[in-house]
Order: C-alpha cells, then structure tokens, then sequence
C-alpha cells in the first residue's frame, strides 16, 4: 500500500507560541532536533517557552514578541520567519481568545475584538502562508479552531462563531491549494485539561495537552483534512450536531 | 454564614490521593513562573499544590485558595557532562525520567510513583529505596527560586540563603512558592535494574538482612500484615541495582489502564487483603531469586494502574509511615504496630518496611533519620481506621520515633510538636499568607 504518511516537520513556525497545545505540539518535535519560528506577546512568556524548546532539543530557535492582531506587520514577519527557517514545512496557527460571552452579548466592541483575533488576524496570516507554501507545492498549514465552531450554542457563540467562520474559510484554502501539495489541517480540540482541572474528578472527557499535542502530530503524519482531538469529539459533534433546532434551541448547553 | 448556605458560589471539594479529607477550596492554576504572587491577592489563605499526591491534608487548605503549580511544567537548561538539570516545579518525575534516561541520566531519588512534581518532592523532601546510600530528594537539589507573597524572589542553595533553602525543602509548601528548582541526575547505562528478592520471616531476620547488603543501592521490603503464629512478619526484601552493562535506553510507554471507577468498599476486607498477600509472599516459591527487570516495575509497580486509589472506594484510605530509632536489642516498637494492627482486625494492603541510611536531611522539617521506617495503608473503614492510626501514633511516641507529615491525616498538635520540636523556629519562615489544613492541625488552630 503506498503510505500517505509524511515525515515529521522539521521546520516550524508557531503562531500564538505560548499556548498550552501548541506546546504539546512543539515539544515532541524539539526532541527530533526541529528548528523553530517563534510568535507570541509576552517576551519572558516567550523566553520560557524558548529555554524549555532548546532544553528538549531544539536545533535553532528564533522569536519574535508580536501582537497578532496588528494585521499590518504579518507580512514581514512571515517572511522574516520564512527566511531564517530556510523553508516552512509547518505553520501551526495556535493564537486566539476565548473572550466574555456576555459582554459580547451588549457589546459589540467586545465581540468584535473576539472576531478580530480569532478569525480576521488568522485570515490574514493564512492568506500569506497558504500562497506561500502553494509556491513551494509543500509544507503543513495547521490551525487549531475548536469543537465549538460546529454549533452555536447560548454559552461561547461569538467565540464559536469565529472559529466557524475560520472552518469554513479553511475549507475553501484546502479545495484551493491541495492540488498543489499543500496539507491544511483543521484541528477541532475538546475539552483540555489546564491545571484548573487537574484536581477535579477527571470526566474521560478530558484530555491533557501532551496528548493533545500527540494526536495532532498524528493528524500531520497522516494528512488528515479535519482532526477531532482526541478523536471521540468526532462522534459527540456528530450527535450535537444532529441534534434537530426544534429541540436544540430548547437545550441548556 | 456557614458558605454552603449560598449554593451557588460553593467551591468545589478537593482531595488528596487518600481520598481523605475532602476540603472546598478555590484554585487558581499557575502556568508561568510569573503568574505569582498574583494580581488579585485572594480573600484566603493560599496554599501551592503539586500533583496531588501526597496522602493526607499536606496539599489540602479548607475555606482557602489552592495555588495549582502543575502548569509550570518547562525545563530550563540541561548539562549532558554534569547531568545538572534546571526546570520549573511543576514538572514531574515521569517527565524527568522520560527526557533523561534516554539521555543516560536517572533520578538521584525517586518516590513510589512517578507522577509527583519537583516542587511537591523537595516540599516533602521525598525519600526512595536508596535513602540509605542517597539520602532525600533534598540532598540533590542545588538550588531553587522561593517566591512570596510579597513578591520578593530570592534563589535559595545549601550556601545562598541556607536557612531559606533548609526552612523550605521539607517545608510543606508553607514558605513560599518553589518556582524553579536546580538538581543533580545520576548517570545510567541501561533501564534495568538486576533485583534480588529474599524472603524472611520476623523483624530481626529483615534486620539482619537489611544491614548484609547496603552495598545495593536500592533496598526495600513488603511484608504481610496479616499472617500471624510461625508466619508473623514475614515479607520479601528486595534489592536492586543499575545494570552496569550498556544498553540501548529507549522511552517509556504510556501507561493504558486506569481504574475507571471506585470499588464497593467491601471489595477490600480482611479477607481479601489476607489472601492477596498469601498470594504475594508465594509468589515467589524460593528463598532468594534475581532477575533483570525494567525499571518501571521496579520503583513503580502501581503506577501502570493510573487512579488505583479508587480501588479503596469513595471513603478512601488512611496512611500511615513513622521511623523508628534503632533499639538495643529487638525492635520491639514495629512488633508493637504489627501486634496491634492483627489486635485491630484490620489489615494493611501494603506494608513497606525500610531502613532509613544515616545521610543527614537538609530540611529543617524533614522526616527521615537513621532507623526503620514502616509504611502502612488501611481502607477507612469508620472510627475503627482512625482508632488503629491513633493507636499507631501512640507507639510512634512511644519509642522516640515520628511520623511523616506526607502520609498524615490524623497527627495531633501534640504528637507533631514533640516529634518536630523545631517547628517553632520553622513558623518563622511561613509565608503570612500560606496555611494548610495540615498547618491548621498540628499547630492546633484549625
Ligand atoms: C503511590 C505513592 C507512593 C509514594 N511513595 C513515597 C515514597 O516512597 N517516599 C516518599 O517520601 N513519599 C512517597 N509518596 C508521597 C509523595 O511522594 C509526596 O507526597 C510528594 O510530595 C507528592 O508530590 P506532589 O507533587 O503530588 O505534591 P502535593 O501532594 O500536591 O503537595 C505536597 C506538598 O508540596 C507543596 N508544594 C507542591 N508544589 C509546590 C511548589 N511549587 N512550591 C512550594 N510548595 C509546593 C504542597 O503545598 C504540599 O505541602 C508516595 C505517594 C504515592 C501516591
């Protein structure tokens, strides 16, 4: 059987750096020796993230303290990136906001900063890289969206609108650019824990970033168009999502 | 007001690996080193926790804020030549282990489970099978970084800040948050460990045999708490060392069995203890037998069940270790236990027993000193658990020994106070805004 199965990336620009599953994503890699392209705001966050990379392995790691939302300086840095990685064989978009539900409900300014870093920012950066990679006819474009952009619900759908919007747009880059040798993968995360969660009674649910991180490596290996982390959200989501309005819109979710 | 009358700001109920007590707190997880101390000081008392794995109310602070240090996770700087690792203290030793053995590299000391952090090892100033010729987790630590509720930082070593760094390894998270911490792996060349097991029966034959061979690096003995007449005492002590023959040193695999829910209490009698430990001590049919064995078995032969804990049942279970100085001629004290545990018609699943080296410990609260330690668990089975521990502590006292705060539930302020009387110069060190229930309970103000 001819394998679909690629290697490991080993040159790898990280868009929201400090995140907990881009870490999980990170530092499996760091320990085959991969180079890294590093974007976050908070530069001791950043260094952190940095030491513990190069500690693992890492070969080479560059940072950069960006705020993503200044759209106007995506350009340069992706090139800047581009450049001293030599190639990019993944970007993994990791950056985004949960934000205040029920501000956003009354506020629109509140809604609109969740929009603007989750989808706006991320439509931005994708439009350079999925031309850049298209030129290279290769490389991984990985964009961690979430479970909740299947389906609005009362309690995060400003912030489920925003990653549907970005599904939707990725669908399109992916119907675009896979005849040219590009992989786009979008990956839907449920529940993760974080420390908060740690001490409670840990429902099966719950899944921890280092295997987050695994599962999603997998994706990669296999080329996977849509990746549920870990993979039984595929199932739950499929449910919710079959769920008819009628009784949906009466639901307390 | 009592709290829970307004249901709908109730914190939720945290517990501690025994399961016991079950304490409301509010957590705030830290990620970064930075996070602390915190922009909104909370309203509480605060207290770090680690991985949760210590057995009693050490990581537990009722009515208070529970600091989750478990997302500082990252390392910092490794020297290969040194074997010198730096890493934040919420990393665990699995993940130690899993980034330095295929490096050649092993911990200097390790507990019975791998999945405790570095901040939760040297705030207990853990102990392993080789605390006889290494002493505790805190003889290996170089240096670490306390921060306080004030915000003053300040990098603690046995030279630097020496009465910081002895107030805090054994300090039970009460000084301040360990946010990073330095220390000194031992090399290795293969994962195996060559393991002897010989079989005894009575406190003197496992003496004897224990003092033949502290040349083995780790030593350690399970003994059965149940069989009485001619079989009294009897055990299996085992000894290991690093296999000095190179090997290839891969990973770990990941554990795939977790216990999914809690047993019905009566799941674990004194029936059912007394025939798992028939099985256990004839499992081995010879005297003596060798083997060449992972090391994951060796040192973690319960970590492969993740959650294990819930075979105990909802009620949990009650732990118990002391060590007992050396006596003249028979150690009539770890007689006296045992004689009282059969007298009690309850049984312990596991019992370890160790003899703890003369290695002096750095912390000022540390609990191991030269003599035998024997460790106990018992499934909480009503008053009757509790009284067994009392009874148990009374001994302790009795003969000059003390107990260990990690493995407690039930120490009174008096017998805490006389077992560490340098717990008045410890109190000056405690941060103004840390307490435990622990705290609380041995200085009697809980
Ligand atoms: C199966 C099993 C076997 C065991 N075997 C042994 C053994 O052989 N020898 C032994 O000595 N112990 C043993 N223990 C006990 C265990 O090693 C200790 O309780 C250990 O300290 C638990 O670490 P933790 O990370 O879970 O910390 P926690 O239990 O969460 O906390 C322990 C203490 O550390 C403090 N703390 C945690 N993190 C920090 C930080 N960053 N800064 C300051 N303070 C902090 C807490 O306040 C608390 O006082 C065993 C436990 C289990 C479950």
């Amino acid at each position: 059987m001819a394998s679909k199965r690629q290697q490991l990336p080993s040159r790898v620009l990280v868009l929201g750096a400090t995140s907990a599953i881009a870490n999980g994503v990170m530092r499996p890699l760091a320990e085959q020796g991969a180079r890294f392209y590093l974007v976050a705001r908070s530069p001791e966050k950043l260094k952190a993230v940095a030491s513990d990379l190069e500690t693992r392995g890492a070969s080479a790691i560059f940072t950069c303290v960006m705020d993503l939302d200044d759209t106007a300086s995506h350009e340069a840095m992706l090139a800047e990136a581009a450049e001293k990685l030599d190639t990019i064989d993944l970007a993994l978009l990791a950056h985004g906001v949960l934000g205040d539900q029920e501000r956003a409900q009354t506020d629109y300014a509140t809604a609109e900063a969740i929009l603007r870093t989750n989808f706006l920012s991320a439509v931005s950066l994708i439009t350079w890289l999925a031309n850049y990679f298209e030129a290279t006819h290769q490389g991984t474009l990985a964009v961690i969206s979430s479970v909740a952009g299947d389906r609005g619900r009362k309690s995060n759908y400003v912030y489920g609108t925003s990653k549907g919007a970005l599904n939707i747009f990725l669908d399109g880059v992916r119907n675009r650019i896979d005849r040219s040798g590009v992989h786009v993968l979008t990956i839907k995360p449920g529940f993760v824990s974080t420390p908060m969660t740690a001490h409670l009674p840990q429902t099966g649910l719950f899944a921890h970033p280092a295997a987050v991180g695994r599962w999603i490596l997998k994706a990669i290996e296999k080329r996977k168009d849509v990746a549920y982390v870990p993979p039984i959200w595929a199932v739950i989501m499929l449910i919710i999502r079959s769920i008819p309005n009628s009784i949906f819109k009466k639901l307390n979710l | 007001m009592p709290r829970n009358s307004q249901p709908k700001f109730q914190s939720p109920k945290f517990e501690s690996w025994g399961r016991y007590p079950k304490l409301e707190a509010d957590l705030v997880p830290l990620s970064w080193t930075t996070d602390f101390p915190l922009t909104q000081p909370p309203a509480t008392k605060i207290l770090p926790v680690g991985a949760g794995r210590s057995y009693g109310d050490v990581c537990l602070l009722g009515h208070g804020t529970l600091l989750q240090a478990r997302g500082l996770d990252r390392f910092q700087h490794f020297d290969p030549q040194t074997g010198i690792l730096r890493c934040e203290a919420g990393v665990t030793l699995a993940e130690i282990l899993d980034f330095a053995v295929p490096r050649g590299f092993f911990l200097p000391v390790t507990p019975g489970t791998k999945y405790v952090t570095v901040g939760g090892a040297i705030a207990n100033d853990i102990h392993g099978k080789n605390h006889h010729i290494a002493g505790t987790f805190g003889c290996h630590v170089l240096r670490f970084e306390l921060v306080r509720s004030d915000g003053a930082r300040f990098e603690c070593s046995p030279s630097e800040n020496s009465d910081w760094f002895s107030a805090t390894v054994g300090g039970m998270g009460l000084t301040g948050l360990i946010a990073w911490a330095e220390i000194r792996l031992r090399p290795i060349v293969s994962r195996r460990i060559q393991y002897k097991g010989t079989k005894f029966v009575g406190i003197d034959e496992f003496v004897a045999i224990s003092k033949a061979n502290t040349h083995s690096e780790y030593t350690v003995a399970w003994m059965d708490s149940v069989a009485t007449g001619n079989n009294f005492a009897r055990g299996i002590f085992m000894q290991g060392d690093h296999n000095p023959q190179p090997e290839p040193l891969t990973r770990s695999k990941e554990p795939w069995l977790t216990l999914p829910l809690d047993l019905p209490e009566f799941a674990l009698n004194h029936l059912s203890i007394g025939l798992f430990n028939t099985l256990y001590y004839n499992k081995q049919f010879s005297k003596e037998k060798t083997a060449l064995v992972d090391y994951e078995p060796f040192f973690y032969p319960l970590d492969s069940i993740l959650h294990w804990n819930r075979m105990y049942g909802k009620s949990g279970l009650l732990q118990f270790q002391c060590v007992l100085p050396w006596e003249e001629n028979q150690q009539f004290g770890i007689i006296n236990m045992m004689k009282a545990i059969t007298a009690s018609g309850l049984a312990s699943f596991l019992t370890v027993i160790k003899v703890f080296g003369d290695a002096p410990s750095p912390g000022m609260l540390s609990f191991p000193m030269p003599g035998i330690t024997l460790a106990l668990d018992f499934p909480i089975r009503a008053e009757l658990s509790f009284d067994l521990v009392d009874r148990l502590a009374r001994i302790t006292q009795e003969h000059g020994g003390r107990m260990y705060p990690a493995k407690d539930a039930r120490m009174t302020a008096d017998r805490f106070q006389s077992f560490y009387p340098q717990w008045q110069e410890f109190a000056r060190y405690v941060d103004p805004a840390f307490d435990s229930a622990f705290w609380q309970r041995v200085t009697a103000r809980g």
